[in-house]
C-alpha cells in the first residue's frame, strides 16, 4: 500500500497543500492515502469514483472538457442515501409529485443539488443515455429543476433518482408545484400583454406618421378619415386588452381608498381614449391614440421589470422548502409484528412512531421512545456540538442525529414544528417587507389629485372662451400628464442597480434592499465566517510532537469544529506501531482516551482541571500570546501531565478592519454578534477596531433574533451572517445579508447574498445603495419636472397631438438614460485581488 | 392613392399574423426558460462530434 509520505510538517502547513494529484471527477486534491500509484485517473472519494464510472461508461467524457471551459468551482460528489431515494417509488410519493401523461409515460419535477454550470445542463440532459427507459430530461438552470419523463415499465423512479445522485446531483422532489404553475401563467400573461401592446403601439405610430405628414402636406379628407378610424380601432384594442390591467388596478385603488400609480394612468388612458373615440365618430378634433398606445406599452415594460424582481424572492422560498427532509421511516405495528416503511413527510401525523438513523435529519418534533444518541441542532440553536438525548427527551425536527438509531413519537409536524415555525418566519419576513414602489405610489396619490384639480381649473378657464377648445385642452393635459416616466423610473433604476451588483458577485433578491441600505442604521455582524475566514486552522503547536497522531485519532470521535480542525491537520500522520487509542470519551470541551502511554486528555484548561490536571505556567503564557491573536488554546495531557499545547484559530479577513472603518464613517453603528466565547470575541473586536461594548458574545440564535428586534426602530437594522442558525435573525432584520460560504438556508432567508468572501462586498453594496437612491430621486425629479412643464404647456393650450407624441417618449427616454448611466459605480478593484488570495489558499 | 384601402388592411393582417405567432410561442412555453437553451444549443454540436468516437472506443 502507498501509505502517506510523512511530510516535514512544521505544524503551520496545511496537509493538502500538495495539490499535485487532483481528483479526476471533482478536481479537488486527493488525500495521499487514496492515491493509486500509476493510475491515470485518481479519485478523492467513492462518490467521485462511481460518478466517473457512469459518465465514462456512457461515453459522456465530454462533460469534463465542457466543465474545464466554464471556470466555475467544482463540487465533490456526495455519498448518497439509498433509503431516501428508494422512497421515490412509494405510492404516496407518486400521488404527491408524479403526473401521468395520456400515453402512459410519467412526468416528475426534481430539484437537483449541485447544478452550477453549463456542463451540468449537458450531463443531466444525457440521462436517457445513462438509463434506458428515461425518455427525456430537461433541466432549467435558474430553478435547478429537472423535468424527467419516463416509461414505468422499463425503469423505476428510484433508479432515476439514484442515477442522478451518482452523477453528483442528489435529487429532491420539487415541491410548491402549484405556485410555480401560477408564476408561469402570470409571466406568460405579462409577456402576451407586452407583445400585443408593443405591436399595436408600433402600428399606431406608423399611421400617426401618415396623419402628421398630412397635417403639413395636406391630405384628402377620405384618407384622413380612414387613418383615424384605423388608429381608433387599434387604440381601443390596446386599451381594452393589454391596457385593461391599469383600469383594474385603478378600480382596486378606489375601492380600497389607497393611492396607487394606476389611478392617474387610468384617468389619462380613459379620458384620452373616450375623447379620441368621440372625435373620430364626429369627424372633428384631435386624436391621441398614438401617444396612448405607446403609453400602454412603456408602462407595461415597467411593470414587467418590477414583476421579475418580486418573482426572485418567491422562488428562493420554494427552494428552501424543497431542501428540508422529504421522507422518513414510519414504524407500523400489526399482528405480524413491526414493519418500517418509507413515507413522504406529508403523510406523517402526530402520534406516529418514526425511526431515525444516525446521520439523518430528524423529520418532525417528537419524544424519544427508544434508543439513545446525540443530536446536533445547529439549524435551530447554532450549537454545533452534539447534545446527548435519551428515552423520554424531546427532539426537534431539522436537527441531525448522530451516534445510533432512535425511535420517536411525533408531537408536532409541518407548520407546527419548530423548524416549520422558523420557515414560516422566514417566509413572512420576505412577504412583509414593503417594496420601494410604495414611494412612487405615495407620490401618485397626490399626483392624481393635483392633476384632476388642475384639469378642472383649466377646463373652467378655457370654457369661458370656447367649450370645444376647453374639452380639447383638458384632454391634452390629462394625457400628457400621465406619469409614464414616473412608473418607469423606480423599477428601471432598481433593475439596473441589481444587475450591476450581480456582476460584482453581490446577489440581491429584492429592490427594497437599496432603499433600506441607503441611509445609516444599525449593522449587526456575525463574527465567524463573516469577519473571519470561517475555517479554523491549527496556527501553532507547542511541546511534544510525537503525540499528534494519537490526538488526531482521539479527536476523530468528536464533532466540535476545533476537533475537526485537528483531525484535518494531523489525521494523515501515521501512528506508531506500538500505539493505540481506545475508550474514547467525547465531552463538551474535550476528549479523553486510553493510550499505551497513559490516559490522554485533550481540551480546554477548565476541562483538564476537571480531570485534576494542572496546566503549567509555561504553557499558559504561550497560550496567552496566541489568545491575543484570537486563537483558542487546546492542551494535551498524557498520564496526568501537560506535554503539549496547540493554538487553533480563525484568521480575520484582510479587509475586515478597513471595511468596518468605512461603514462607521458613513454613520453605521456596528455590533458584533457571536456564539463564540467572550474572550475570543473581544480579541477579534480589538483587532478590527471595535469597542468592547459593541461585542455581544456567547449569544444563541434566539438571542440574535431578539437583538435584531431590540435594535429595530432607530433606522434600518441590517444583519450580516453566514450560518443556518442566523436564518431567523437574517429574515427578521430589515435587510439580511448572507455571506459567501454560508449555509443554503441563510441564503434563502437573506435579502442579499455576498458571493465573495469578506466584507468588501458589503461596503460596495452600501455605496451602491446610496448611489441608487440618488439616481432614483433624480429620475423621479426629472419625470415630475417633465410633467409639470407639460401641464403648464397644456394649460396654455399649446399641446397638440404632435407635441404630445414627441414629448412623451422623450421623457421616457431621458429617464431611461439617467437610470442606465446615472449609476457611477466605483470600479470593484477588490474582486480580482480577493479571488487571487482565495486561489492561493 | 386608393390602393391604401387594400395595402393598409393587408399590413394590419401581416402584423396580426406576427402577433399571432408570438402568442403561440408564449403559450407553447418558448419564453419560460431563457437561461438554459443557449447552453443546450451549444452542446448539441459537441455531442454529435464526440459521441461516435466514444462509441467506437467502447466497441474496440
Amino acid at each position: 500500500m502507498t501509505q502517506a509520505i510523512a511530510q516535514p510538517d512544521e505544524g503551520k502547513q496545511a496537509p493538502n497543500s500538495d495539490a499535485a494529484c487532483a481528483c479526476t471527477h471533482c478536481g479537488l486534491p486527493v488525500p495521499t492515502g487514496l492515491v493509486v500509484a500509476g493510475d491515470h485517473e485518481q479519485f478523492c472519494c467513492q462518490g467521485c469514483s462511481s460518478a466517473y464510472e457512469v459518465i465514462h461508461s456512457c461515453g459522456l467524457d465530454a462533460f469534463y472538457r465542457l466543465r474545464a471551459q466554464s471556470d466555475l468551482p467544482t463540487q465533490r460528489s456526495k455519498p448518497t442515501d439509498a433509503d431516501r431515494l428508494a422512497s421515490f417509488d412509494s405510492t404516496k410519493f407518486h400521488e404527491l409529485y408524479v403526473m401521468t401523461r395520456d400515453d402512459g409515460t410519467k412526468v416528475v419535477d426534481l430539484l437537483l443539488e449541485g447544478v452550477h454550470c453549463a456542463a451540468c445542463v449537458w450531463l443531466v440532459e444525457k440521462l436517457p443515455r445513462v438509463l434506458p427507459g428515461v425518455i427525456e430530461a430537461r433541466l432549467s438552470m435558474r430553478e435547478a429543476t429537472v423535468r424527467v419523463v419516463w416509461n414505468t415499465g422499463q425503469v423505476e423512479l428510484s433508479q432515476i433518482a439514484k442515477g442522478l445522485s451518482t452523477l453528483g446531483y442528489p435529487p429532491h422532489p420539487a415541491r410548491g408545484g402549484g405556485q410555480r404553475a401560477v408564476h408561469l401563467a402570470q409571466q406568460r400573461g405579462m409577456l402576451i400583454r407586452l407583445g400585443v401592446s408593443g405591436a399595436i403601439a408600433g402600428n399606431t405610430m406608423l399611421i400617426a406618421f401618415a396623419l402628421y405628414a398630412g397635417l403639413f402636406g395636406g391630405m384628402e379628407q377620405q384618407f384622413t378619415e380612414f387613418f383615424r378610424w384605423i388608429s381608433a380601432g387599434l387604440g381601443v384594442l390596446s386599451l381594452a386588452w393589454p391596457g385593461r390591467i391599469f383600469f383594474r388596478g385603478a378600480w382596486a385603488a378606489i375601492r380600497t381608498r389607497s393611492p396607487h400609480l394606476d389611478l392617474p394612468i387610468a384617468l389619462a388612458l380613459g379620458v384620452g381614449g373616450a375623447a379620441g373615440l368621440v372625435n373620430v365618430v364626429l369627424g372633428r378634433g384631435e386624436i391621441y391614440f398614438d401617444s396612448l398606445t405607446v403609453l400602454v406599452f412603456l408602462l407595461l415594460v415597467g411593470r414587467f421589470i418590477q414583476y421579475r424582481q418580486q418573482r426572485r424572492a418567491d422562488d428562493s422560498v420554494a427552494l428552501l422548502f424543497s431542501l428540508t427532509p422529504t421522507n422518513c421511516r414510519r414504524v407500523v405495528s400489526d399482528e405480524q409484528g413491526e414493519s418500517v416503511d418509507q413515507v413522504p413527510i406529508e403523510a406523517v401525523q402526530v402520534g406516529d412512531l418514526l425511526e431515525v438513523r444516525a446521520g439523518e435529519l430528524i423529520p418532525a418534533d417528537g419524544v424519544v421512545e427508544f434508543g439513545s444518541a446525540s443530536v446536533i441542532a445547529s439549524l435551530l440553536t447554532g450549537e454545533s456540538r452534539p447534545v446527548p438525548i435519551g428515552v423520554g427527551e424531546g427532539v426537534y425536527g431539522g436537527s441531525q442525529l448522530s451516534g445510533s438509531t432512535i425511535r420517536l413519537r411525533v408531537s408536532a409536524v409541518g407548520e407546527q414544528s419548530r423548524v416549520g415555525r422558523l420557515m414560516g418566519l422566514v417566509r413572512r419576513g420576505i412577504g412583509d417587507k414593503p417594496v420601494i414602489i410604495a414611494l412612487t405610489d405615495r407620490i401618485a396619490g397626490w399626483f392624481a389629485v393635483a392633476v384632476s384639480t388642475i384639469a378642472m381649473a383649466v377646463f373652467a378657464a378655457w370654457s369661458v372662451i370656447d367649450l370645444n377648445l376647453a374639452v380639447d385642452h383638458t384632454v391634452a393635459l390629462l394625457i400628457i400628464a400621465c406619469p409614464c416616466a414616473l412608473g418607469l423610473a423606480t423599477p428601471l433604476s432598481l433593475a439596473v442597480a441589481i444587475g450591476r451588483s450581480a456582476r460584482k458577485d453581490v446577489l440581491i433578491k429584492s429592490g427594497a434592499v437599496f432603499d433600506r441600505l441607503s441611509g445609516p442604521g444599525r449593522l449587526l455582524i456575525d463574527k465567524t465566517g463573516t469577519m473571519t475566514l470561517g475555517a479554523m486552522r491549527v496556527e501553532a503547536w507547542f511541546g511534544d510532537e510525537t503525540v499528534r497522531p494519537m490526538v488526531a485519532e482521539a479527536e476523530r470521535q468528536a464533532t466540535h469544529p476545533i476537533a475537526r480542525t485537528i483531525v484535518e491537520h494531523y489525521g494523515d500522520e501515521p501512528m506508531g506501531a506500538d500505539e493505540s487509542v481506545a475508550e474514547v470519551q467525547v465531552h463538551g470541551r474535550g476528549v479523553t482516551a486510553q493510550t499505551m502511554r497513559g490516559e490522554l486528555h485533550v481540551g480546554s484548561r477548565p476541562y483538564l482541571e476537571r480531570w485534576g490536571v494542572a496546566v503549567p505556567t509555561a504553557y499558559r503564557s504561550w497560550a496567552m500570546g496566541w489568545a491575543e491573536q484570537a486563537c483558542t488554546p487546546v492542551y494535551v495531557a498524557v498520564g496526568g501531565e501537560v506535554i503539549a499545547a496547540l493554538a487553533v484559530g480563525d484568521a480575520l479577513h484582510a479587509d475586515t478592519a478597513d471595511a468596518l472603518a468605512r461603514l462607521r464613517r458613513w454613520g453605521w453603528g456596528v455590533t458584533m454578534l457571536t456564539g463564540d466565547e467572550r474572550a475570543v470575541a473581544e480579541q477579534v473586536a480589538r483587532a478590527v477596531g471595535l469597542e468592547v461594548d459593541a461585542v455581544q458574545a456567547e449569544v444563541t440564535p434566539e438571542q440574535k433574533l431578539a437583538e435584531v428586534k431590540r435594535q429595530a426602530g432607530g433606522g434600518p437594522v441590517v444583519m450580516v451572517g453566514d450560518g443556518v442558525n442566523d436564518a431567523a435573525a437574517l429574515a427578521a432584520a430589515d435587510v439580511g445579508i448572507a455571506v459567501s460560504g454560508g449555509a443554503e438556508a441563510s441564503m434563502v432567508a437573506a435579502d442579499v447574498y455576498l458571493a465573495r468572501p469578506g466584507l468588501s462586498g458589503l461596503v460596495e453594496l452600501i455605496a451602491d445603495a446610496r448611489n441608487c437612491r440618488r439616481v432614483i430621486r433624480q429620475t423621479l425629479a426629472l419625470s415630475l419636472t417633465y410633467n409639470a412643464c407639460a401641464i403648464v404647456l397644456a394649460a396654455m393650450g399649446l399641446v397638440s397631438p404632435l407635441v404630445a407624441a414627441v414629448l412623451m417618449p422623450l421623457s421616457s427616454a431621458a429617464v431611461l438614460a439617467l437610470a442606465m448611466k446615472g449609476h457611477r459605480f466605483p470600479k470593484s478593484m477588490h474582486v480580482k485581488q480577493i479571488k487571487q488570495v482565495e486561489q492561493a489558499r | 392613392m386608393s390602393v391604401i384601402y387594400i395595402v393598409l388592411p393587408l399590413a394590419m393582417l401581416l402584423a396580426a399574423a406576427g402577433v399571432g405567432a408570438f402568442l403561440w410561442a408564449v403559450r407553447k412555453g418558448q419564453y419560460d426558460d431563457l437561461d438554459t437553451p443557449p447552453y443546450r444549443a451549444l452542446f448539441d454540436d459537441e455531442d454529435e462530434r464526440t459521441s461516435p468516437t466514444n462509441r467506437d472506443s467502447r466497441d474496440a
